[in-house]
């Protein structure tokens, strides 16, 4: 059956790779998380600078900061897997490799994502 | 691409043939720091694993990031992180349309170069001043 849609409809909010508007939207709503989260690393970071294992676990097992911690690792891990898949897009031009490399860009960026979220909850939950 | 199908047309310059500029550095340097911030992602993994782990895998992240190397690593991350999150403000600037004008590139591009390593040198000034607290 034809398309009765026009060319400009059947673009529209999708663009050239069918995936829209979605992975700039993200990559900015991320990196504005990032921005006061990582602040708030830094800064517990630095506070804590030489304190011992057990003031820190103390620290990380704080609920409140378990949250923010959480909220700092899928948006750190969300925003630089969609980083990554940039840059492999750019450099990668082999359709083999560059399918390779984008998959591993998942695998680490999610096997992250998983391994802080768990150490988190432990720490939290205990 | 096989030799054949290659254009005979002549291609465009490539970066060595251009005068080096600041906005082209900190270009270059944004994509780089995100590069490293990805694979310092790890670092984080571990403390946060070792952390949960127990006091001797923990023992060992201390005596890691204590020793010099470590504290380079981390200090470079540091720096990795201000700039990239620098140059993110610098794009969320440009996202709203504004600030593309000669001016405000420079102007802009001279911010995101110069304050990351003023705030990365304050940073480490006060990790030192809270680890003299604790030290002494």
């Amino acid at each position: 059956m034809a398309d009765m849609r026009t060319p400009l409809s059947r673009a529209r909010g999708l663009g050239s790779a069918k995936k829209g508007t979605e992975h700039f939207w993200m990559q900015r709503v991320t990196a504005l998380a990032n921005i006061p989260l990582m602040m708030f690393l830094v800064g517990a970071l630095v506070v804590h600078a030489g304190s011992d294992y057990t003031t820190m676990t103390g620290f990380l097992g704080n609920p409140f900061v378990g949250v923010l911690m959480l909220l700092l690792i899928f948006s750190a891990c969300y925003h630089m897997r969609l980083g990554l898949q940039v840059v492999i897009e750019d450099y990668i031009h082999g359709e083999a490799t560059k399918l390779l490399a984008l998959i591993a860009n998942q695998f680490f960026t999610l096997t992250i994502a998983v391994a802080c979220a768990l150490a988190v909850a432990k720490l939290v939950i205990g | 691409m096989s030799e054949q199908s290659k254009p005979a047309r002549p291609l465009s310059p490539h970066i060595q043939i251009y005068r080096w500029t600041l906005t082209m550095m900190l270009s270059i340097l944004h994509r780089a720091t995100g590069v490293a911030l990805y694979a310092g992602t790890a670092l984080m993994a571990w403390w946060l694993l070792a952390a949960a782990t127990g006091p001797d895998a923990y023992a060992l992240v201390q005596d890691v990031s204590s020793a010099w190397y470590g504290r380079l690593v981390l200090f470079g991350y540091t720096w990795a992180l201000f700039h990239h999150m620098f140059g993110g403000i610098r794009h969320f600037i440009w996202d709203t349309g504004r600030g593309f004008d000669l001016k405000h590139v420079e102007i802009l591009a001279r911010v995101t170069a110069f304050v990351p390593p003023v705030l990365t040198l304050g940073v480490w000034v006060a990790a030192y001043v809270y680890l003299g607290v604790y030290n002494g």
